[in-house]
C-alpha cells in the first residue's frame, strides 16, 4: 500500500505539472522547428501564396492537434461522453471544463509558430510579394510591362539571387516593405493573445465561480479515478499470475508424484523451507517437463477454490495441505491492503 | 533524489511507458542519423532516382525492423499467437491489440524518418529532378532532349562547373524544393489527423471489449515476467543445493581417503563442515579438478 500511495501523490502531484510541462517543451520545439525549417520561396507567380499561407497556417494546425493527441484526457473526455449513464449521472458542465482545458493548453503551440513566423518575416514576404504597391514603392517611370510578366518578376523578390527586376521595384525596399507589415502584424497578433489569455483569466470568478470549481474538482477525480483503477487491474493481475503459476508449480508436482511413485519427502525442520520453495522440482528432466508444460499446455485462467478467501459455501472443509497457506496468505494480504 | 528514483520505478513499473520511451529515442536517433548523414547525390541520370528514393525508404524498412526487435512485447504476443491451446483458451482479440500496439510504436521511427527526408528535400530534389518539364525553365528548353536529361541530373550539384552559376538550376531546386516540403507537411497533417480520429473516436467503439483486451494483454505480460523470476529464484535454489551436495560428497570422499580427521568437528555449522575437510591446497585443487571434469548431477531429490 505504501508503494501505491508514492505513486498516487505523485501522479497527483503531477497531473497538473505534467501537462504543462508537456505543453512548455511543445512550446520549445515549435520555435526550435522553425528555426530549423528551411523556409525555400518558390519565387513563381501561383506557387508563392500557396506556399507562404501553407506554412504559416498548416503546421500550428499539426501542433494544434498533436497537442491533443499527447494529451491522455481525450480519450477519457469521449469516454465519459460516450459511457452509458447507469448509476451515476453524466454532467456536461464537467465534459465542457475537460475540453476547454486542454484545447486551451494545446493553443499554445500554433500560437508560437505563427507568432514567430510573422516576427521573423518570410512567409509574408513569400506568399504577398506580388501584391506589393508599385505605384508607391515603385518606379513608375519603367516602361509597363504586361499583368503576367509583371507577376513574373515580382514573384522573384524573395529569391535575391535570381531577382530581375531592380529597375520596377528596389528588392531591399520590397523585402523591407513586406517584412515591416509582417512584424507589425506579428506584434498585434501577440498583443491580442496575450489580452485574450488576460481576460479569461481574470475574468472567470465573476462568472459562475462556483460551477467552476465543481467542473474542475469532477473533472480532476475522474481522471484520478481511472488512473486508480488501471493502478489496481495492474495489482490484481500481478497476484492473479503469482497464484496461477504456484498453481500450476503444484499441479506439476502433484501429478510427478502420481506418475513417478516418488518416495515421500523427508520433511525435516531444515529442509523443509528450502524444498518447499523449489517447489517440488528437484531434478532436471522435471524442471523439463514443467518449461515444455508451461508452453504446450498453459493453466487455465481459474484459481483453484481452496486458494480464494474462505467463503461460506466450504468452512466445514479441513485445511488444505502445506502448499495452500501460500497462496491464501497472498490474496489476503492483497484484499486487506485494498 | 528520491523523486528520481520514484520516477525511475514509475516508468519501470509500466511496460507501456518503457515502450513510450524507447519509441521516442528512436525517433531523436532516426532524426540525428539524417542530420549525421552526407548524402552526395551521384548526378547521373539512372542512378539519381535509384539513390534518392532508396535513401528515402530503406532506412525506414530498417528502423522499423529495429523497433519490432527492441519491444519486448512483440515476443510475447509471437509466443501467445503459437502456443497450443491446451487449458486455456487463445483470445483472438487480445493478441489483435498487442500487434497494433507494437506496429504503431514500431511505425514512429520510419515515419519521423520520411518527413524530416521530405522536409530537407534533398533526396526528392535528387531522385526527381530529371523528372521535371524542362520548357518551364528558360534554361533548360531549347537544348536536345538528351543533353537536357544530363543537365538536369546535374541539378542538384551545386558545386558541378557546368552548373555552380545557372539560374535555371536553382530555380529547378527551388520548384522541387517547395513540392518536396509541401508533400512532407501534407503527410504529416494526414497523420497526425489520422492519430487524432483514433484516439477521440476510440472509446465509441467496443469500449468494453478494448478494456478487456489491454488487461488481458497486460496480464500475460505479467505473468511471462513473473514466471521468469520464478524459475530464477528456482534455479538458484537448485544450484545452491546441488553445489552443497557436491561438496558434502568430496568432504565424504576425502574422510575415505585421509584418515587424520579431526572428527570431535563434525557436529559443527555448516560452514565449518565444508572448510575442516578441505583445508589444504591439495584438497582443493582436487576439489576444483572435479569440480571441472565431473559435474554432479543435476538431481537433488535424494538431498
Amino acid at each position: 500500500m505504501d508503494k501505491f500511495r508514492m505513486i498516487f501523490q505523485f501522479l497527483q502531484s503531477n497531473q497538473e505539472s505534467f501537462m504543462n510541462g508537456i505543453c512548455g517543451i511543445m512550446a520549445l520545439a515549435s520555435a526550435q522547428m522553425y528555426s530549423a525549417f528551411d523556409f525555400s520561396c518558390p519565387c513563381l507567380p501561383r506557387y508563392n501564396l500557396a506556399y507562404g499561407l501553407g506554412i504559416l497556417l498548416v503546421p500550428p494546425f499539426i501542433l494544434f492537434l498533436l497537442g491533443l493527441v499527447l494529451n491522455n484526457n481525450i480519450s477519457m473526455l469521449t469516454e465519459e461522453w460516450r459511457r452509458p449513464q447507469g448509476q451515476r449521472r453524466k454532467d456536461p458542465a464537467v465534459l465542457r471544463y475537460m475540453f476547454c482545458s486542454m484545447a486551451q493548453r494545446a493553443m499554445i503551440a500554433p500560437v508560437v509558430w505563427i507568432s514567430v513566423t510573422l516576427l521573423d518575416g518570410k512567409c509574408i514576404t513569400c506568399a504577398f510579394c506580388t501584391l506589393v504597391p508599385l505605384e508607391l514603392l515603385g518606379n513608375t517611370s519603367h516602361p509597363s510591362l504586361s499583368q503576367g510578366e509583371m507577376k513574373q518578376v515580382l514573384a522573384r523578390i524573395p529569391c535575391k539571387e535570381i531577382y530581375n527586376g531592380q529597375e520596377l521595384i528596389a528588392n531591399e525596399v520590397a523585402i523591407r516593405y513586406l517584412r515591416c507589415i509582417s512584424q507589425a502584424l506579428g506584434w498585434c497578433f501577440v498583443l491580442l493573445m496575450t489580452t485574450l489569455a488576460f481576460l479569461v483569466r481574470s475574468l472567470r470568478p465573476c462568472f459562475t465561480q462556483a460551477a467552476f470549481l465543481k467542473s474542475r474538482y469532477w473533472s480532476h477525480y475522474i481522471d484520478i479515478e481511472r488512473k486508480l483503477f488501471e493502478e489496481t487491474c495492474a495489482e490484481h493481475a500481478r497476484s492473479f499470475a503469482k497464484v496461477c503459476i504456484q498453481q500450476f508449480f503444484e499441479g506439476m508436482s502433484t501429478d510427478l508424484v502420481a506418475t513417478h511413485c516418488h518416495p515421500p519427502r523427508k520433511a525435516t525442520a531444515n529442509a523443509g523451507e528450502a524444498t518447499e520453495k523449489l517447489l517440488g522440482i528437484t531434478d532436471q528432466s522435471t524442471m523439463n517437463t514443467a518449461l515444455k508444460s508451461w508452453h504446450r499446455c498453459k493453466p487455465p485462467l481459474n484459481l483453484h477454490p481452496p486458494a480464494l478467501p474462505s467463503g461460506n459455501g466450504w468452512a466445514g472443509e479441513e485445511q488444505p495441505s502445506v502448499h495452500a497457506p501460500v497462496p491464501q496468505r497472498e490474496i489476503a494480504a492483497y484484499y486487506s491492503q485494498v | 533524489m528520491d523523486r528520481f528514483r520514484m520516477i525511475f520505478q514509475y516508468f519501470q513499473s509500466n511496460t507501456e511507458s518503457v515502450m513510450n520511451g524507447i519509441c521516442g529515442l528512436l525517433a531523436l536517433a532516426s532524426m540525428k542519423m539524417y542530420s549525421c548523414f552526407d548524402f552526395s547525390c551521384p548526378c547521373l541520370p539512372q542512378y539519381n532516382m535509384a539513390y534518392g528514393l532508396g535513401i528515402m525508404f530503406v532506412p525506414p524498412i530498417a528502423l522499423f525492423l529495429c523497433g519490432l526487435m527492441l519491444n519486448r512485447q512483440s515476443l510475447v504476443m509471437l509466443e501467445e499467437w503459437r502456443r497450443p491451446q491446451g487449458h486455456r483458451k487463445k483470445d483472438l482479440a487480445v493478441i489483435r491489440y498487442m500487434c497494433s500496439s507494437i506496429m504503431q510504436r514500431a511505425m514512429v521511427a520510419p515515419v519521423v524518418w520520411i518527413i524530416v527526408t521530405l522536409l530537407d528535400g534533398k533526396c526528392l530534389i535528387c531522385a526527381f529532378s530529371c523528372s521535371v518539364d524542362p520548357e518551364k525553365f528558360v534554361g533548360f528548353a531549347n537544348v536536345s532532349p538528351v543533353q537536357v536529361q544530363q543537365l538536369l541530373a546535374k541539378v542538384p550539384c551545386k558545386d558541378d562547373e557546368l552548373m555552380r552559376n545557372n539560374t535555371s538550376r536553382k530555380a529547378v531546386s527551388r520548384y522541387l524544393h517547395c513540392w518536396s516540403q509541401a508533400l512532407g507537411w501534407s503527410i504529416l497533417l494526414i497523420l497526425i489527423i489520422a492519430a487524432f480520429l483514433t484516439r477521440w473516436l476510440r472509446p465509441c467503439f467496443n469500449q468494453a471489449t478494448f478494456l478487456q483486451a489491454r488487461h488481458w494483454s497486460n496480464y500475460i505480460d505479467i505473468e511471462q515476467k513473473i514466471f521468469e523470476e520464478t524459475c530464477c529464484e528456482h534455479s538458484r535454489l537448485f544450484a545452491h543445493k546441488c553445489i552443497l551436495h557436491f561438496f558434502e560428497s568430496m568432504q565424504q570422499e576425502i574422510k575415505l581417503h585421509s584418515f587424520s580427521l579431526p572428527r570431535e568437528r563434525e557436529g559443527a555449522g555448516g560452514e565449518d563442515n565444508i572448510l575442516c575437510s578441505i583445508t589444504d591446497q591439495d584438497q582443493v585443487n582436487k576439489l576444483l579438478k572435479m569440480w571441472y571434469n565431473e559435474k554432479p548431477p543435476l538431481n537433488v531429490s535424494q538431498v
